[in-house]
């Protein structure tokens, strides 16, 4: 399957100004650090949690506990048999049980890999709050699943591919809606 | 911006590489690729996480059902197998010959065929009879995990030896391994010779000579005649159980003569490495092939290889059982 650039939403620049503002909502939502927790969706959204954890070390000096969790085990369609991905490391290394989770995740799209999500954490304690911030909010949903902290909400159409680059891994931060070629 | 694009047309369409077994079964490692050893071990370490949780069940297996058919007693394996099946959700049926129609002269054929009608999504067999869950494999649409066959090949033993080795040292290839005892009846020790020397390891042998399969080193291993030859240059020493029935075989005098020429005690292991790991499939004859102060020693990872069992076993039930069919990606 070929793609094809259409369109760069955001760059580097863009990016950070986004989780700049993602960070200090994050703080006025949650009237600081206390019992909070950030949680970072495999892959994506790992490298996104890290920087929001940054940026609060940085506004209010404290490293809040963070946490990787992969959904593989918990995705909705294992029965229909699709191929399967690689089961990553879920590594959340303290009881969740009253903490305000904030999950963290690159894109949101149909909503599902943020149930999957929901569903494997509740297996960790019973949270006081979890919210949500994504990167991109594309819109498409099919489940009632909304972010509370977005980067930006951009329109798509269901043939697009939102893809985000992340400078940690692809050398730059990027975020691209490609269109595949036949 | 066309490097750009040939770069990121290049990326995958999730950020996790898809892969797979070659095939619906697991029956043997000799058959097994490289890759394919690598893809479990890499499976079982995310769940050998699931295991450390206090909520120790993902949902993945929910709805779907195992089969554990052991023809040959086994409490530790069958186990085992439960165990990951039931931390996958899954739900799991024992079958035990004695009380199964087997003992009204079932077959074989026709015990699967009856269960297959009963729509299982695998089974787990161990039978006394080499071959026979290639011949289940071969009947049956569902995947087949051999969970030992006669003296021929114990799988999901060596996966989860390969994985406590990989564990505690980092690596496989240049290791040196030791596997001592009865190699002749084993199927634990030829398992292991296909795994670890697939993997790049080194594999030595050690054991009464009566009990030295005929070309052994056709199989790229060497064989010592004695267990003080291979424990100093061993990073792991793997001891076989001696089956308390074989003293009447003729294969050694006495029980105490095969403990004193072939058993592991810690006066010997002065000689080791010092970060040598002792192994042992089990169950342990104490004070026979292994002392109690090795087999319960700093050295000794046997427990390990217990609960590194069930995280690998959950990895092979997570890897074979759910279908393979090609359809649209679900969307994230």
């Amino acid at each position: 399957m070929k793609r094809r650039d259409k369109e760069m939403v955001m760059d580097g620049e863009t990016i950070e100004r986004a989780l700049l503002r993602i960070t200090h909502e994050i703080l006025e939502r949650n009237q600081g650090v206390k019992d909070l927790v950030l949680i970072g969706i495999r892959t994506g959204g790992v490298y996104l949690a890290e920087r929001i954890r940054e940026k609060i070390d940085q506004i209010e000096k404290v490293r809040v506990p963070s946490g990787i969790i992969d959904i593989t085990l918990y995705r909705d369609d294992f029965a229909i048999g699709l191929p399967r991905p690689l089961v990553g490391k879920t590594e959340i290394p303290f009881p969740l049980r009253d903490k305000r989770v904030v999950l963290v995740d690159d894109v949101l799209y149909t909503g599902r890999t943020v149930r999957a999500a929901m569903d494997a954490l509740i297996d960790f304690g019973r949270p006081q709050v979890i919210q949500l911030a994504v990167l991109i909010d594309r819109g498409h949903r099919e489940l009632p699943i909304q972010a509370d902290y977005v980067g930006k909400k951009i329109v798509t159409a269901a043939q697009d591919e939102v893809t985000v680059l992340f400078r940690e891994v692809d050398g730059q931060d990027r975020v691209i809606i490609q269109e595949k070629i036949p | 911006m066309a490097d750009e694009q040939s770069r990121v047309a290049a990326r995958p369409l999730s950020d996790k590489p898809t892969l797979r077994l070659s095939g619906k079964d697991i029956l043997g490692i000799r058959e097994m690729s490289v890759r394919e050893i690598e893809l479990i071990l890499d499976t079982a370490e995310s769940f050998k996480e699931v295991s450390a949780r206090e909520i120790k069940k993902v949902p993945t297996l929910r709805g779907k059902t195992v089969i554990n058919l052991f023809f040959e007693a086994s409490t530790r394996t069958r186990t085992s197998f439960e165990i990951a099946a039931k931390r996958l959700s899954a739900d799991t049926i024992n079958i035990s010959a004695s009380s199964s129609s087997v003992v009204k002269g079932e077959t074989l054929i026709d015990t699967a065929k009856n269960l297959e009608a009963m729509n299982p999504d695998c089974i787990v067999i161990r039978h006394s009879a080499s071959g026979a869950p290639h011949l289940l494999a071969r009947l049956m649409r569902v995947p087949v995990i051999n969970a030992g066959d006669g003296a021929h090949e114990h799988p999901t033993q060596a996966l989860l030896d390969l994985f406590t080795v990989r564990e505690k040292r980092g690596r496989l290839a240049g290791l040196n391994v030791a596997i001592v005892g009865d190699i002749l009846h084993s199927r634990v020790a030829r398992s292991n010779i296909h795994g670890f020397t697939k993997m790049g390891a080194e594999v030595h042998l050690a054991g009464p000579q009566t009990m030295r399969p005929a070309e052994v080193e056709r199989l790229g291993v060497r064989w010592h005649m004695s267990l003080r030859e291979v424990i100093p240059r061993a990073d792991v020493i793997m001891m076989l159980r001696i089956q308390l029935e074989r003293q009447g075989g003729g294969f050694f005098p006495t029980l105490r003569e095969y403990s004193r020429f072939f058993g592991l005690n810690l006066e010997l292991l002065k000689a080791a490495k010092p970060e040598v790991l002792i192994m042992h499939p089990g169950p342990m004859n104490r004070g026979v092939e292994i002392s109690p102060e090795v087999a319960d020693g700093p050295f000794s990872v046997i427990l390990d290889q217990v609960s590194n069992g069930v995280a690998v076993r959950m990895a092979l039930l997570y890897l074979l059982v759910g279908g393979e069919r090609e359809s649209d990606r679900s969307s994230p």
